[in-house]
């Protein structure tokens, strides 16, 4: 009799945590997922219902004017088409040295080529702040500052130890079999580069690229720093002077918060695993 | 072929692209933030060379305040290791334990990471905002009238009020190193502590906790150096107002270097840093190496 108590005791007991576990995991996906949500629903409500009528709701009239006061007010399309060109320009020159690097560091055969991979692992430590003051004194010197190269070269640097990473990981899954039959052929150390590894390295590029693009979309201090012309401001920078100048226009503000977020939730739906890859993939070496 | 002059230069003509990158905008300037910390320089005249008086002004002026500002990154810290990493690791438990809806709770969870920042800083500003946002009217509504504040104004809960944001944004980053390295336990081994009669803490405690000790040794690191570091967030919220009370070593830094041109200090708080975290670094390693 008491045994049976017992048991039946029991499963409900887990039963009463499953529950609880439950109920925090959707309570923390709420908090996770609010203040996204509410930028996405104020960036398309009036001021009315902004400010009091209807604060977490869903907008009762959907004022698309927010977006196409955003895009009007400020520079807000010169700071996206800026935060595209380093991105992009970024995400190239990571790719380009960072593969080339992997690719001497791997493949081929030389004694230092353990010791040289560590030293650019220390990238991987190294905060931006030891940077902050020699490159903005040096890029001051050579007349760089508010150039996109003030900020793609840098960007590149600080990538370059991840980039290196990711590709040494995928280039040692590629059998060497491929090298040597390759080198039989004929082709040089150039050769098998450019006809063996390169095309075996779409997936790399793919990581590679999401994790560089996420450092560089929403990079701040250097953007900060490195850049005071309004014409040539990244997103963050320009959103940051664009929210203190319009404190009380909440609808088109929000508008534009959403506008640089977008692109980033887009990339995430599509490629969540490969992203969350990424970042494990820097601190599990790391 | 292999040990030929023109395999050496291939080598080298790899490899060179990277190097300029890596040495001359990570290696180079740290020697350089040094030589820069022994100096009084503007900017505009040559550096003039000081020896340690820039180290000893750090410490010992009560304008900057260098103390005040690594006692607030020192509490983030703390409450990073304690509440952030805590809260990370339960939530990559329960999420190792397969729940339904696992790769949902996973990606959204993980989702405050990949936004920017600044935006995130907006959107909390808001939240704060005394009249409009959404934690006052919240109160409001409960009838707590009397807990409402200016969040952000107010000494007593400025800091506090810009740690949650920073706190909140990272669970997220931390819960999926954890999960990552539960999902590496081996299958056989859980399996084993459940015949052996485990209870799921006992699991936790005894298998799952101790053989993802080196994750939880990178998410301490991480956690510790992130918080010296701590910029964006404050910056965005307060920029270490009111009155220096979110004052962290980095806004310092910031303002020092380019609100009044002092590139010699400047560069000592950003050496002051570096080692900082490196010496962090280590101890956190050592405390880990121990417990073995």
């Amino acid at each position: 009799m008491n045994a049976q108590k017992k048991q039946n005791k029991a499963p409900k007991k887990g039963m009463l945590r499953k529950i609880l576990v439950y109920a925090v995991l959707i309570i923390w996906a709420f908090v996770s997922l609010f203040p996204v949500y509410w930028m996405l629903t104020f960036s398309l409500k009036n001021n009315a219902e902004i400010f009091g009528e209807n604060v977490i709701g869903l907008p009762k009239y959907w004022v698309w004017e927010n977006y196409t006061r955003a895009l009007n007010v400020g520079n807000m399309p010169r700071y996206f088409v800026n935060s595209i060109v380093v991105t992009v320009a970024t995400i190239l020159i990571t790719l380009i040295t960072s593969v080339m690097a992997s690719y001497a560091l791997t493949r081929l055969k030389w004694k230092g080529s353990k010791t040289m991979n560590k030293f650019f692992m220390l990238g991987l430590t190294i905060p931006i702040h030891a940077s902050i003051v020699p490159l903005y004194t040096t890029l001051a010197k050579v007349s760089m500052l508010n150039t996109y190269w003030a900020l793609i070269i840098p960007y590149s640097a600080f990538s370059l130890a991840m980039g290196i990473l990711i590709s040494i990981g995928f280039m040692s899954d590629i059998p060497y079999d491929l090298d040597e039959a390759a080198f039989l052929d004929g082709c040089g150390v150039w050769g098998i580069f450019m006809r063996v590894i390169v095309p075996l390295m779409t997936p790399a590029v793919a990581t590679v690229g999401i994790y560089t693009f996420l450092q560089c979309w929403n990079e701040l201090m250097f953007a900060n720093v490195f850049i005071s012309r309004d014409a040539l401001k990244t997103l963050p920078v320009g959103i940051q002077s664009l929210s203190g100048q319009y404190t009380t226009e909440w609808g088109p503000i929000g508008a534009a918060l959403s506008l640089a977020t977008i692109p980033t939730l887009l990339v995430y739906v599509f490629l969540s695993k490969q992203i969350q890859d990424s970042f494990i993939a820097g601190a599990v070496k790391g | 072929m292999k040990k030929s002059f023109s395999y050496k230069l291939n080598i080298f003509l790899f490899l060179l692209p990277a190097l300029i990158l890596f040495i001359g905008v990570l290696i180079a300037p740290i020697f350089m933030s040094l030589g820069y910390s022994f100096t009084e320089w503007n900017g505009l005249k040559d550096p003039v060379f000081i020896g340690l008086e820039n180290y000893q002004e750090l410490f010992t002026s009560r304008s900057i305040n260098i103390m005040r500002a690594l006692k607030n990154s020192m509490l983030l810290a703390a409450l990073s290791v304690f509440i952030q990493l805590t809260f990370a690791l339960w939530l990559a438990l329960k999420l190792g334990k397969k729940p339904v809806g696992e790769r949902a709770y996973l990606s959204i969870f993980f989702m405050p990471v990949l936004i920017s920042t600044v935006v995130i800083g907006q959107l909390w500003l808001k939240i704060y905002n005394p009249d409009y946002g959404v934690l006052n009217l919240a109160l409001k509504s409960l009838g707590l009238e009397s807990w409402t504040r200016i969040w952000l104004g107010d000494k007593k809960t400025v800091l506090w009020a810009c740690f949650v944001p920073i706190l909140w944004q990272y669970v997220g980053y931390h819960m999926l190193l954890m999960y990552a390295g539960i999902k590496g336990v081996p299958t056989e081994l859980c399996e084993a502590g459940m015949l052996d009669g485990c209870t799921e803490g006992q699991l936790n405690r005894y298998i799952i906790i101790p053989y993802i000790k080196p994750i939880l040794r990178v998410s301490v690191i991480f956690a510790v150096t992130g918080s010296l570091k701590s910029f964006d967030l404050i910056y965005v919220l307060t920029n270490g107002g009111p009155n220096h009370a979110t004052e962290v070593p980095s806004t310092l830094m910031i303002n020092l270097l380019f609100l009044r041109n002092r590139y010699g200090m400047g560069s000592t708080i950003a050496v002051m840093l570096i080692v900082l975290c490196f010496v962090f670094a280590l101890l956190i390693n050592l405390v880990f190496k121990e417990e073995k």
